[in-house]
């Protein structure tokens, strides 16, 4: 079974996020797989371990990612391939045409990804990538069994729960509760020095600038206004309860 | 020619979901009201549906009924639009940000070539491009963004609860038109069951009111008082990391920066001590309440109002309180 992942270093979602110079900091931050990324791993190197065949891992992103992607082969995966170049834009079109350029001469069964990254939030790069391939996708996936060339597949849909069954070669999206990602070990990571990596531009896969022309563009970027602090009510616990429904009565026109 | 923007209703227990009118408000002013809308509907028995879809402001309404449309199938969903998509050519299609409408729009926006902005929460027209504004690491920060570059469709998914619903005028006059939709016969995605955990219940991204627990609940069984102070408001019950992770409830519940973005008038948080990656999930609730028995708890530097004390004491007490003020 050739499993593929496709992941996304992002912040630490303990991070705080701070602008300068009209972009997002990075000083300081600690980056990490994007969570639900990693549930794709972990699902990845499972599928490995119960049914063979090799986990490759892909990332379209800054230099920095090669970090996430070391991660993912200290956990288990075999190789890595980091697609690094400033001519991609940060937008959901460009991103799934370069990966689709790059799996297009790549054999797999399954690929498998997040249910949206934690930074972005968009959910798109995944499921559009299904569509340029061609394949059938899954997402929000919390259970995966594979057979026979089939995947019997749960889906969270905002609490309701799907079944489905799906034809392979097929592409899911991870949502939490699919598993406990392991952590890497120390002969894992040791291990990891030597596994293969490859980086890769746009010239590698023949794409041009122009054919990746983003779709989207953005205008501005802004934090929220800090909330305030409001009040500690005081006073015995029956008296404090009836006087915040008092307040939200006059202050809330939803009750 | 007036610009056309499509938008995909959606529906849950034969009723449109309130995302729809909200989307069609989107859609509305993204174009300053100059666009002509048309909506599509898709499934099985839609009849009622029509009719309730006929009074809100769109002009047309284009439906694809079948019975293997009843449940949502990425691949057949497909299918039926595409080519519907093909013949209307709309401008822009506008959905729901909601488990359907985050799985549909980029299966669309990579048919079309498109550029997709997902879980928009505001926008204006300025002229004949629209800004859209949208959060970033689930609302530390947010980003305005315009579509760009060719003159391929708009694909924009609307985040629930976060625009004025369109109102049903109750002209009646939209024009049905019903396409044919023959199912492939070479799906390769089968849904074989459904399990409506929800049916009945308030969805947490639409919720109004959202009575949340965490680590504090302890148990399973802990979420009871907060489950029955939701039921009194009319509310949805939510949940921090912590709860979830100790497995007092389920994912589905989790909000926060791994899990759902909420925006309901009021959250109540009760024994929540207000992790970094659970306030960019909620902190954009209208009116934040925080119940918590320690008083140095984060949650109290986002909250209204706060009770320091145990939850166990206080939600009873405020579910009883509520009865009251609501009989």
């Amino acid at each position: 079974m050739n499993v593929y992942v496709v992941l996304k270093q992002t912040f630490d979602t303990e991070e705080k996020v701070v602008l300068q110079d009209g972009r997002v900091s990075e000083e300081g931050v600690k980056f990490v797989i994007n969570p639900y990324d990693e549930y794709a791993v972990e699902e990845a190197i499972r599928i490995k371990e119960a049914a063979g065949g090799t986990v490759t891992v892909v990332s379209v992103g800054p230099e920095r990612t090669a970090e996430a992607l070391r991660t993912a082969l200290a956990m288990g995966a075999d190789e890595a391939v980091l697609i690094a170049d400033d001519r991609i834009p940060a937008d959901e079109y460009a991103l799934s045409r370069v990966l689709a350029a790059f799996f297009a001469d790549q054999a797999y069964d399954v690929v498998l990804g997040g249910n949206f990254s934690v930074d972005n939030g968009a959910g798109q790069v995944a499921v559009r990538l299904a569509e340029l391939l061609g394949i059938p996708h899954v997402s929000s996936v919390t259970k995966l069994e594979l057979s026979g060339g089939e995947a019997a597949v749960q889906r969270d849909a905002e609490g309701d729960l799907e079944t489905l069954a799906v034809r392979l070669p097929a592409l899911f999206t991870a949502q939490q509760g699919l598993n406990e990602p392991r952590y890497p070990s120390l002969p894992g990571i040791m291990k990891a020095k030597k596994k293969p990596f490859r980086q890769l531009t746009l010239d590698d896969l023949s794409v041009t600038p122009e054919q990746i022309a983003a779709r989207t563009a953005r205008a501005e970027l802004f934090l929220p206004a800090p909330r305030q602090a409001g009040r500690v009510l005081e006073g015995e616990l029956p008296a404090q309860a009836a006087q915040l429904v008092q307040l939200l009565r006059t202050q809330s026109n939803v009750l | 020619m007036s610009k056309l923007y499509l938008i995909v209703a959606e529906h849950r227990d034969g009723k449109l979901r309130q995302v729809t009118p909200e989307a069609m408000q989107a859609a509305s002013l993204a174009s300053s009201g100059g666009a002509r809308l048309e909506a599509v509907l898709l499934g099985s028995g839609l009849d009622a549906l029509i009719e309730e879809l006929k009074a809100y402001p769109v002009e047309k309404i284009h439906v694809l009924e079948d019975d293997s449309l009843e449940a949502y199938n990425p691949e057949a969903y497909a299918a039926a639009l595409v080519p519907l998509l093909s013949t209307v050519n709309p401008d822009a299609v506008f959905l729901g940000h909601t488990a359907m409408g985050r799985d549909l729009a980029p299966v669309l926006a990579a048919r079309l070539e498109a550029g997709q902005l997902s879980d928009v929460i505001a926008v204006e027209a300025s002229g004949d491009q629209a800004v859209f504004t949208r959060p970033l690491y689930a609302g530390k920060a947010f980003e305005k963004k315009t579509f760009a570059g060719t003159d391929t469709p708009w694909v924009v998914t609307v985040r629930p609860n976060n625009f004025p619903a369109a109102v049903p005028a109750g002209g009646g006059d939209a024009q049905v038109e019903r396409a044919t939709y023959t199912p492939p016969a070479n799906l390769r995605t089968v849904v074989r069951d459904v399990v409506r955990k929800t049916s009945g219940k308030v969805d947490l991204t639409e919720a109004k009111i959202i009575v949340s627990g965490g680590r504090g609940v302890k148990s399973a069984d802990g979420f009871r008082p907060l489950e029955e102070l939701a039921g009194v408001l009319n509310g949805a019950v939510g949940a921090s990391r912590g709860a979830c992770d100790a497995g007092y409830c389920d994912y589905a519940l989790q909000i926060g920066q791994t899990g759902k973005v909420v925006t309901p008038e009021i959250y109540i948080a009760c024994g929540i001590s207000g992790a970094i990656q659970h306030l960019a999930g909620m902190s954009q609730s209208r009116i934040i309440i925080a119940i918590n028995k320690d008083p140095e708890a984060p949650i109290f530097k986002v909250a209204d109002y706060g009770i320091v004390g145990d939850l166990f004491e206080v939600v009873p007490l405020l579910t009883q309180e509520f009865r009251k003020a609501l009989a």
